[in-house]
């Protein structure tokens, strides 16, 4: 426990020092773990030992995580959009690049065999870095985002045959069946030992099971947890989800990456999806952290140092092939020069699944350990000059690329970013959300009340459950990019918290805010928010022009009446917010307003109109002309 | 000597024009004009008279920018000159306000020039359509200019429309020249 805890200090403390740091001199996260991970690492300070495996191999868990919040991000319906660059962009780049790191491998002088495990492992990229590096940037929706992600998800399918494909090229075939090599890739799967066909039956059955009780059961469940708002319980049921799909895919064989992913997009359309997105997001984040770090400190310096010029010739050999086929295939693709070069240098580096599968190759004796120890070095360096290379696209290209429309047009892909938030979905918020969907604007809605969102759910009516007043649900339903965010909670007290909230977090969003009275609309008034809307006002005009025409008013001269009263009453609650506080001033100000409302109303008796209102009046006419 | 030129613009279906969106988007940002969009202002019809007549003295020359509707202008124009010409402001013994400014309308019609005269098919010139209008500028001591008119817009060229968006350049910033 002792030793736990310690190691968990110098990881923590590495990674609060380090990160910021890097931020700081716009280097981004990633390279700050990296940096953290090299100097707890055994070539500097030391501090961390035989533990990095195990912290590697936990830490691969972030991945994972990360691709199940991805999923959850993606709509099946763009999933399906994505697919020609996934299998065309995907499949060129794997094939283009093991051909030619292969074909380099073989000039070298290693035999064909071990040349195209080489060039099979190194065809890798890493998600992990990448995607998080474009997420932190923002660049997710540009074309070489959306790109580089549909090749990297390519890649996560391709890991399962080359796993399948590698021990085949095993100098003694014999040494080959060794499936406990592949422990966590493949992991401790007894589907392993089934025939091929079970095998697949199995397979499918998985996925089968993942999808069916994705888009029924867990739904229902989380709705029952739901409803007991125990946060924690939320949280730790997300996780479950996550861990559980993960393990079930291990047990079939299938990569838990691409479960989890495949669970996400699942339940993308589930009414959890924004609950559950930040639920795993602080946890993906922490993960993710720890491998960065544990990648970083697996950087052997003793062999670079030793064998320097062998490693930075495979290090810049890597990148420059890597990067030229991408490149290339950018062209074909007719991607923009700036968005290509980006699409190039973000893929260019060496995947944690190239660590896994080095080490599964030399188990399997496909690859001299010499050869397998270099590559590591070899795959971490290319790692971390991922970052680097990203620095430089965002530093030195993109600037002159400022008028490229393509990266531009891309950005609005319509994914499910909408420009309007609905926060509570009651009778009120519901009633301006139909509007809303019948003008054609699409809307994101937030509702506690579980019940509520499956009976809405039921009517058709895209409703998510979530709190709006966590700023990490308002963020993962789209806060930063929204327009427009609509308070219609029925409680005033967590309407004017939430309006405050919002005001702090998305100073960007325009507010409109329901109001349950005169003093809910002076706090909401003080708070900021200028678009507040009394809930009853509107309704009691109506009424009220209905029971002067029920006593013999024109209908005309009651309607314009309720005009003239509205807009009054609006001028003086707005003027009394500000004195509201000051219970004296307040009172003496509304009393005075009151009464010259009414004066000013005091119909003339015969029209029935307002005195002030002078419209089609021709009272000065006959004084001017009637003689 | 610039005058400010004020333009009423009263279209109900602004999504749906072709010609007026465009004439409107030519002259919104000319130096010395101020656009109103009269619909987009008072989409209960509850026109601020205070307001109107405050922009009215502000302004020089006051043009009403409207299609030709049932032989006259879009009802929150007739609205608006109901309720803000007040008698003893506009016109009456005591009503000097807009004495000596300019009036221009200006206008699209679906129909075609020659369809709008003694022998066409609507019998009368738009200037005579236009009479209403123009007692309402001669009883309040303004100016009535001749009305200027696109017409035929149901068959309309693109081409043809930025011409007219370049006529009615031309004529805003002559009526603001003075």
């Amino acid at each position: 426990m002792q030793g736990f805890l310690l190691s968990a200090t110098v990881y923590l403390a590495a990674a609060v020092v380090a990160v910021p740091i890097a931020k700081r001199f716009g280097l981004g996260s990633v390279l700050g773990y990296l940096i953290a991970g090299v100097v707890i690492g055994p070539s500097v300070l030391g501090f961390v030992g035989a533990e990095r495996q195990d912290v590697m191999h936990a830490a691969e868990f972030g991945v994972v995580m990360m691709l199940f919040v991805i999923g959850l991000e993606l709509e099946p319906a763009l999933l399906w959009r994505l697919r020609g660059a996934l299998l065309g962009l995907g499949g060129l780049q794997v094939l283009g690049t093991t051909v030619a790191a292969g074909g380099i491998a073989m000039a070298l002088g290693l035999p064909w065999s071990q040349a195209l495990a080489v060039g099979l492992i190194l065809a890798l990229s890493s998600t992990a870095i990448v995607l998080q590096t474009l997420q932190e940037k923002g660049w997710m929706k540009t074309d070489a985002g959306q790109k580089s992600f549909a090749v990297l998800l390519f890649q996560d399918l391709a890991v399962i045959p080359i796993l399948a494909v590698l021990p085949l090229l095993a100098v003694t075939p014999d040494l080959a069946l060794a499936p406990a090599a592949a422990d966590h890739a493949s992991g401790a799967s007894w589907a392993e030992h089934l025939p091929g066909w079970q095998r697949a039956l199995v397979t499918l059955g998985a996925v089968a099971l993942l999808v069916g009780v994705g888009r029924s059961l867990v739904p229902a469940l989380f709705r029952v947890i739901a409803r007991a708002r125990l946060r924690e319980t939320f949280t730790a049921a997300a996780l479950l989800l996550v861990i559980g799909i993960a393990v079930l895919m291990q047990l079939v064989g299938l990569s838990p990456a691409l479960g989890t992913f495949l669970g996400g997009v699942v339940l993308a359309t589930s009414e959890f999806r924004h609950e559950l997105e930040s639920d795993i997001e602080p946890f993906k984040g922490l993960l993710l952290g720890l491998f960065f770090i544990a990648v970083g400190a697996s950087i052997d310096f003793l062999l670079i140092g030793a064998q320097f010029l062998v490693v930075a010739g495979l290090v810049a050999g890597l990148l420059a092939v890597k990067a030229l086929v991408l490149w290339l295939l950018a062209r074909g693709a007719r991607m923009s020069h700036d968005q290509g070069l980006l699409f190039a240098l973000a893929l260019a580096q060496g995947g944690e699944f190239c660590f896994v599968l080095l080490s599964f190759a030399e188990q399997n004796a496909v690859l001299p350990s010499a050869v397998g120890k270099l590559l590591v070095a070899a795959v971490a360096l290319s790692m971390a000059a991922t970052p680097l290379l990203l620095l430089f696209w965002e530093r030195v290209i993109a600037p002159r690329a400022t008028s490229e429309p393509g990266a531009e047009r891309e950005m609005d892909t319509p994914e499910e970013e909408h420009a309007v938030i609905i926060v509570g979905f009651g009778d009120f918020g519901s009633s301006v959300g139909r509007l809303l969907n019948a003008s054609g604007v699409e809307t994101t809605v937030l509702e506690l009340d579980s019940d509520r969102v499956e009976v809405l759910r039921r009517l058709g009516l895209r409703v998510y459950y979530g709190d709006g007043a966590r700023e990490d649900v308002m963020r993962s339903a789209g806060a930063e990019r929204a327009k427009l965010v609509i308070l219609c909670l029925g409680d005033a007290e967590a309407n004017l918290e939430l309006a405050r909230s919002i005001r702090k977090h998305f100073p960007q969003l325009t507010i409109l805010a329901r109001a349950a009275g005169r003093l809910a609309a002076y706090e909401l008034i003080e708070s900021g928010v200028t678009h507040v809307y009394r809930e009853s006002i509107d309704s009691a005009m109506r009424l009220g022009v209905d029971a002067l025409r029920l006593l013999g008013r024109r209908g005309h001269a009651a309607w314009r009446a309720a005009q003239h009263f509205r807009r009054r009453d609006e001028e003086n609650m707005r003027r009394l917010a500000a004195v509201f506080r000051d219970r004296a001033t307040h009172l003496s100000l509304a009393r005075e307003a009151i009464a010259d409302l009414e004066a000013s109303m005091r119909a003339d008796g015969v029209s029935g109109a307002a005195s002030d209102d002078t419209a089609w009046d021709a009272e000065s006419l006959r004084r001017e002309f009637g003689g | 000597m610039p005058r400010p030129v004020l333009i009423l613009f009263a279209h109900p279906s602004y999504e749906k024009s072709r010609v007026h969106r465009r004439l409107a988007r030519a002259v919104r940002d000319l130096p010395g004009v101020t656009l109103h969009d009269l619909y987009e202002a008072y989409p209960d019809h509850d026109i601020d008279v205070k307001r109107e007549q405050a922009l009215l003295v502000a302004h020089e020359v006051v043009v009403f920018q409207h299609p030709f509707y049932w032989y006259s202008v879009p009802p929150l124009l007739k609205q608006w000159m109901d309720l803000v010409l007040e008698h003893g402001w506009a016109y009456g013994s005591h009503g000097h306000a807009l004495r000596g400014k300019a009036l221009q309308v200006a206008m699209t019609a679906g129909g075609r020039d020659m369809a709008y005269g003694p022998e066409g098919f609507n019998r009368h010139t738009f200037r005579e359509f236009l009479l209403p209008v123009e007692a309402t500028a001669r009883l309040c001591g303004m100016t009535f200019n001749a009305p200027w008119v696109v017409s035929g817009t149901h068959a309309m060229t693109d081409a043809a429309i930025a011409e007219a968006a370049d006529g009615y350049v031309a004529l805003i910033r002559r009526l603001g020249e003075g």
